[in-house]
């Protein structure tokens, strides 16, 4: 049987494994909260976390490209990114999936098609990976640039209004530019 | 060469949290999760205790040799004086019911965001301290000493509530621990443990009007650059009045529709409502010296609440006014309805409200006398009074965000629904579980719209925005309503984080798009100065139009040309 197939069987027991391990990372009283992920709205961090695994993994199994599974990284990452957690801690769970994957197949590890696959299939994840890492300094980014905007705009009105800022035109003759954006 | 650990086992760097009981767990204060500390020149204008320059993030806090005495007494002296306190701090059974409510819990998974936990902070002292089983068995009775450890810990989670009471909706005992929040806050605040974002515009708010500290001219002058904006769009520039004594009505906002995007497109829609209802017999004046609605006040003590709310009625009786409307507001409209009265009242100089257009007396603000503006425009709509084209607003498919104070605080949900519905074709409700008085809070509230505080908020904003991208997915909806001017500013960072396609607008920038002035030209922008998505289309179709116009009059010219030229050779024949 093909690698894919006998991921395909086993989808449901990895994903389960998958979420659980991703659970471990959140405290005891939580990790039960979380594990009642029935209603999306009252549970969003489980639902979204459990929906954007799945996806990922159809993902994986599929000869996809990144574009395709950057979307539900970018769920599951944006979440981790303003929790409680260092970056290793953050994006831990993709390099999980490795060894879940392994633990799962531990009886057909001596296929040797099966273990040349698996390599491949590594590879994928550990790309993943690297994305995830752009995506999660991306989330960072955008929290940091989100602070400097709020700054800004506090006052931006009356600062426009009151032509306190006057910067130099592009041209000479224009006429001159009074806007916000020097104050930070 | 050293081993290296593959990454699987790297990442997994104390992945799992030790598992210990609430009680025993490190208090950590990690930046991103609190507030930078009041500064001491505030604490000196408003009379705090304890100014001094100090940060959460120190060792060091700086408190009074006696703290803990103080700190007790102050506890002793609101058990006593506050009987809804002393009964939340005795009959809480752990049923849990709440745990699981807070939208700081469901943002962080940090248990001690749950409600029950966080008032189990102090709970815990009120038992170790106050009762004897308490003070005999510790722990074991769920009691603990007021340590310098617990007293970071009441810090670190007081200010992350934002007292919105979504939990106590849960409470089969009506424990309402937003109130145990406000509390817990008194006491920090004896200490002059405060935030800097909470007291720098109280003291603001003390001296200057406002929470910004805006002077009066620079108030003026932007309701004028207000006005000529509104020139642009409409072609009619509005002569709104200000601190004009014996008027009717007095006029009172949150300041930061004044001063911050995109509020002051709502203030734009005041501005357009008033001005149209002028010739209909309204008789209105905005004020510079209540040119704050909101009172950050009620975020430090009641004391200081009542501090900063004794401007309004003293400034209706300076003017002369009878009653007073209030713009769209959160926690604002919470203070005026709900204690102003009792705190600062009788309002007996002012009269009931009655709207001067339809006639409407307003039994519900009889003794207030403050009337939130949007009662005040629906009952103008539900009379017909206002000339509107809702087709203006049609670039927006719209949902509504019930802000926590007028919504869960104040059963205000349906006059802004009412209003929505009529000057808009596309609204779309969230899930029901998300709205009215389940509503999820911005994360934001209660003073903690502040940037240093970003990552907490933004846990805290999760839910909001996860029901918010379920109406995005499903019916488009790009632009969220709410009637909060706190909301408007942290709504806008939530939805970039979360759900960046959405956009955050008031109620009465909605109105101020739809509203037909008389004499006004045709509209070919909305309040923000962006040009409607269908003018191109239609300047298309006029320069189309025009073209085949032109063709047909030359058509015709030409035809008539053939014509005269075939008469006149008829003629021509004619005459042969
Ligand atoms: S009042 Fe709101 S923020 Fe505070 S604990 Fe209750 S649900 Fe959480
Ligand atoms: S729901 Fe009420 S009684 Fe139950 S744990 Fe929460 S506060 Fe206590």
């Amino acid at each position: 049987m093909s690698l894919e197939k006998l991921l395909q069987q086993k989808k449901s027991v990895i994903l389960e494994r998958w979420f659980d391990s991703i659970l471990e990372t959140y405290p005891a009283d939580t990790r039960q909260f979380l594990k009642k992920k029935k209603n999306r709205f009252a549970n969003p961090v489980a639902h979204e976390i459990s929906r954007g695994i799945e996806e990922i993994f159809n993902n994986i199994l599929k000869d996809a490209n990144s574009e395709d599974v950057s979307p539900f990284l970018d769920k599951v990452i944006r979440i981790r990114a303003v929790q409680d957690f260092s970056p290793s801690q953050a994006l831990g769970f993709i390099f999980d999936l490795k060894k879940l994957i392994r633990d799962e197949l531990a009886e057909n590890m001596g296929e040797s098609r099966i273990s040349e696959d698996l390599w491949e299939l590594e590879r994928k994840i550990d790309a993943m990976g690297l994305m995830s890492l752009d995506i999660y300094t991306k989330c960072r980014e955008k929290l940091y640039e989100l602070r400097v905007k709020e700054v800004k705009n506090r006052v931006g009105r009356l600062i426009e209004r009151a032509n306190m800022m006057c910067g130099i035109p592009e041209k000479e003759g224009d006429p001159e530019v009074c806007n916000t954006d020097n104050l930070t | 060469m050293s081993k290296v650990a593959p990454p699987e086992e790297l990442a997994k760097v104390d992945h799992t949290p030790p598992k210990k009981g609430w009680m025993d767990m490190p208090v950590e204060l990690k930046e991103g999760r609190w507030c930078y500390g009041s500064k001491p020149k505030d604490h000196e204008v408003i009379g705090l205790p304890n100014p001094r320059s100090w940060s959460p993030g120190d060792e060091d806090w700086k408190l009074p040799e006696n703290w803990q005495e103080i700190f007790l007494e102050g506890m002793r002296e609101r058990l006593d004086k506050f009987r809804s306190f002393r009964l939340f701090m005795d009959i809480c059974v752990r049923c849990g019911a709440c745990a699981d409510k807070c939208h700081f819990f469901i943002g962080s998974g940090d248990p001690k965001n749950m409600p029950v936990l966080r008032a189990e902070l102090l709970r815990s002292i009120y038992r170790g301290e106050f009762t004897t089983a308490g003070k005999i068995l510790g722990k074991l009775a769920g009691g603990r000493k007021l340590t310098y450890e617990v007293f970071k810990d009441l810090f670190y989670y007081f200010f992350q509530c934002t007292e919105c009471r979504r939990c106590s909706l849960f409470c089969p005992y009506g424990i309402d621990t937003a109130e145990v929040t406000m509390i817990g806050r008194e006491l920090l605040n004896l200490l002059g443990c405060n935030i800097d974002w909470i007291t720098g515009p109280v003291a603001n708010c003390y001296r200057t009007g406002n929470h910004l500290g805006i002077q009066p001219h620079a108030y003026h002058s932007m309701v004028e650059f207000f006005c000529e904006e509104i020139e642009e769009i409409t072609g009619i520039l509005p002569e709104p009045s200000l601190n004009r004594k014996g008027a009717e009505i007095l006029f009172i906002t949150p300041s930061g529709d004044i001063f911050a995007d995109p509020g002051t497109f709502t203030a734009m829609g005041y501005i357009m409502l008033f001005h149209y209802l002028e010739g209909l017999g309204l008789d209105i004046t905005w004020s510079t010296y209540a040119s704050e609605g909101g009172n950050f006040g009620s975020f430090t003590s009641h004391e200081m609440m009542k501090r900063l709310n004794s401007k309004m009625y003293a400034e209706a009786k300076r003017l002369g006014v009878k009653w007073i409307i209030g713009g769209e507001c959160g926690h604002m409209w919470r203070v005026c309805n709900q204690y102003m009265d009792t705190m600062t009242g009788p309002a007996d100089f002012l009269e009931v409200p009655k709207s001067p257009i339809t006639g409407t007396v307003f039994e519900n603000a009889k003794s207030h006398k403050m009337l939130h503006i949007c009662e005040f425009t629906a009952d103008l709509i539900k009379h017909g009074k206002l000339n509107l084209d809702l087709s203006r607003n049609d670039q927006y498919k719209l949902t509504f965000h019930d802000s926590c104070n007028p919504a869960r605080g104040m059963g205000f949900f349906d006059e802004p629904r009412y209003v929505i519905q009529n000057v808009a074709n596309n609204f779309h409700e969230m899930p029901i579980d998300t709205i009215r008085e389940q509503t999820f809070c911005c994360g934001s509230g209660s003073g903690l719209n502040t940037d240093e505080f970003m990552d907490m908020r933004m846990r805290g904003a999760f839910p909001r925005a996860n029901a918010l991208q379920h109406v995005h997915d499903k019916h488009d909806v790009n632009m969220m309503a709410c009637i909060c001017a706190i909301d408007r500013a942290t709504l806008t960072t939530l939805c970039e984080y979360w759900v960046p396609d959405v956009e955050v607008i008031g109620i009465h920038e909605l109105i101020g798009n739809a509203l037909i002035l008389e004499g006004e030209k045709k509209r070919t922008m909305n309040l923000r100065g962006e040009e409607f998505p269908w003018v191109e289309e239609e300047e298309a179709e006029e320069a189309a139009a025009e073209v085949i116009l032109e063709a047909a009059e030359e058509g015709v010219e030409a035809a008539a040309e053939e014509v005269a030229d075939e008469e006149a050779a008829g003629e021509a024949e004619g005459e042969k």
